[in-house]
């Protein structure tokens, strides 16, 4: 392979880690945090990638009408599309929330684990909705009228990048503060921090929200990324599992290490492709399997070996201090 | 100050508080004593929200508090410590204390990002106030260590540190003394005189160290399978009989 194809693979690479590096960092949020277990990022994941998508498309005409059904089109610029899928995920995980967040801990991970899948079947039952199973294509690109289309991943690189690192900083504005404080008390002991007089029911919607509106701009980024998006993407061992390992591997409750997680684990799963490239003929079939089987035997070693992840969080919380 | 007027808590056919009536008057260090599942932690958690009662009412400075979430009742300048200490672990003994004012400018979201200024000088001021509670239970070598890492006697230090950070008019006290050394007691009890009489705080304190109680407290409340069964000066009730048969068992005639 010649080295222009290298970079541009690594390219590629780095634009899928980044995106994941966005959910791992609303992951961080509600699980590293709050102690939130949110088994339904493949909801979000999903539910911001239609969003957008149908934000940023015209409404079919024509001919094309008859082959392509959907709830909306908009035809407005991406970043609204960006914007939409997060207020759209917010209202969701407010939804889920609300019934959920009285209750212990595990309700809201078999609720969310529920309403992920409950999404995303019906985005591929109910045609007038996203075009069922066939899903939406042709996603407008933003700015890609400024390079040719081979080279277009080298501007979606920057934009990824760029919005990555807006949303590391917010979060960790919020988090590092009496806000984030407050959250991690809440993942410490719940009734403790209602006796010192913080309302638990806000504060854990309030990271459920924050983390979920994130979720959904991933969702939208990797929507626009891809131009095509189906059902058959938001799967729970893809849209959630890889995730949670992500995020474990980088070390929860760091937001560095969330990012870190992101790159890493998604480059061990992008090398583990190559590794399955390598098994015998009779098995060539079960390789996405293999691969799961590859990052989940790496999560078991994290958690029995390094179960604080690469990086541990930090010591103390609030920044604001000094 | 606080008025307990009949209290009803059952767990299913069990009578926890059956029937309760007390007060607690203030600027005192009241004791609340009694046999082991007399219903004596039972009330504090009823008293603080964490359990619903099944009847009757508690009123605190005259306004009614039954049934009030554990953050309300917080905001209504009531604080409790627990029996088996619950600090959060994993977070540093200063910012154990940082966590308990109230109304902080940085808990919500929007000022973290607009108004950094603002939450800075406030968490500049918390700060200095905890490192001055820290000072005054002998903790602030300990500030930037993990809470979850102190002894036990530690952590009941700084779960009374906590209750400090608060500016409370009443606490309640489970159980401070269980597993504290005499020394590090007689300096507990000292820092619940001094704040008694320097800052008005009425205490309420669960304790089944006689000698802490007698020496502490006045009165004395005695619990009894959910009921109140005496009160009285700490003489009156190491005298009172029906004390002496419910708990004591007799060995102080």
């Amino acid at each position: 392979m010649e080295i222009g194809g290298i970079i541009a693979y690594l390219v590629s690479l780095a634009i899928m880690a980044g995106i994941f590096a966005v959910f791992a960092l609303g992951l961080n949020i509600q699980c590293g945090y709050t102690g939130l277990v949110n088994f339904g990022i493949a909801g979000f994941f999903c539910v911001g990638a239609y969003v957008s998508a149908m934000i940023t498309t015209p409404m079919p005409t024509g001919l094309y009408a008859q082959y392509v059904k959907q709830l909306f089109g908009f035809n407005l610029p991406f970043v609204i599309g960006l914007l939409g899928a997060a207020l759209v995920c917010g209202i969701i995980a407010y939804l889920i929330g609300y019934p959920t967040l009285r209750l212990r801990e595990d309700y809201l991970a078999i609720a969310t684990i529920g309403i992920a899948e409950t999404l995303r079947l019906v985005f591929n039952n109910e045609h007038w909705l996203a075009n069922g199973p066939r899903g939406l294509m042709g996603l407008p690109q933003p700015l890609h009228w400024l390079v040719e289309p081979r080279h277009y991943n080298y501007i979606y690189l920057v934009i990824v990048s760029v919005v990555m690192v807006v949303i590391y900083i917010a979060i960790e504005r919020v988090i590092r503060s009496p806000w984030g404080r407050v959250l991690r008390a809440i993942r410490e002991d719940e009734y403790s921090s209602a006796m010192s007089g913080k309302d638990i029911f806000s504060f854990k919607m309030q990271s459920l929200i924050f983390g979920s509106m994130i979720m959904g701009v991933g969702g939208a980024l990797y929507a626009h990324y891809t131009k095509a998006i189906s059902p058959d993407v938001f799967t729970p061992l893809y849209g959630t599992f890889i995730i949670w390992v992500m995020l474990m591997a980088g070390g929860s409750g760091n937001n560095k290490g969330a990012v870190v997680g992101a790159f890493v684990v998604w480059f061990i799963w992008t090398l583990a492709k190559f590794l399955t490239d390598f098994l015998p003929y009779a098995l060539k079939a079960r390789a996405p399997y293999i691969r799961f089987l590859i990052i989940m035997i790496l999560l078991e070693v994290i958690l029995i070996y390094r179960p604080q992840g690469l990086m541990g969080e930090e010591k103390r919380v609030s920044k604001m201090m000094d | 100050m606080l008025e307990v007027k009949s209290l009803q808590k059952n767990f299913g056919g069990l009578k926890a508080i059956d029937n309760c009536s007390l007060e607690v008057g203030k600027e005192a260090i009241s004791g609340l004593i009694g046999p082991n599942g007399a219903g004596k932690t039972t009330l504090f958690n009823v008293l603080t929200g964490f359990h619903k009662p099944d009847g009757g009412e508690i009123l605190f400075k005259g306004e009614r508090i039954t049934g009030l979430p554990p953050h309300k009742v917080f905001r209504k300048k009531i604080c409790r410590t627990f029996q088996i200490t619950r600090e959060f672990g994993q977070m540093t003994v200063l910012e154990n204390l940082m966590l308990v004012p109230d109304d902080q400018g940085g808990e919500r979201i929007w000022n973290n990002w607009f108004r950094p200024g603002i939450v800075k000088k406030q968490e500049r001021r918390i700060r200095d106030k905890a490192l001055d509670v820290l000072e005054f239970v002998e903790l602030i070598e300990l500030k930037d260590e993990y809470a979850g890492n102190l002894s036990g006697g530690q952590k009941k230090l700084l779960e009374l540190a906590k209750t400090m950070m608060a500016d409370p008019e009443l606490i309640l006290l489970d159980e401070p003394g269980a597993g504290v050394n005499r020394t590090l007691m007689r300096k507990l009890a000292d820092n619940i005189r001094e704040l008694c009489a320097e800052k008005g705080i009425t205490f309420l304190i669960i304790e089944h160290d006689m000698d802490l109680v007698m020496n502490l407290c006045n009165p004395v409340i005695v619990m009894s399978e959910g009921k109140k069964l005496a009160e009285g000066t700490p003489d009156e009730i190491r005298s009172n009989e029906e004390v002496l048969e419910a708990y004591l068992g007799g060995q102080y005639r």
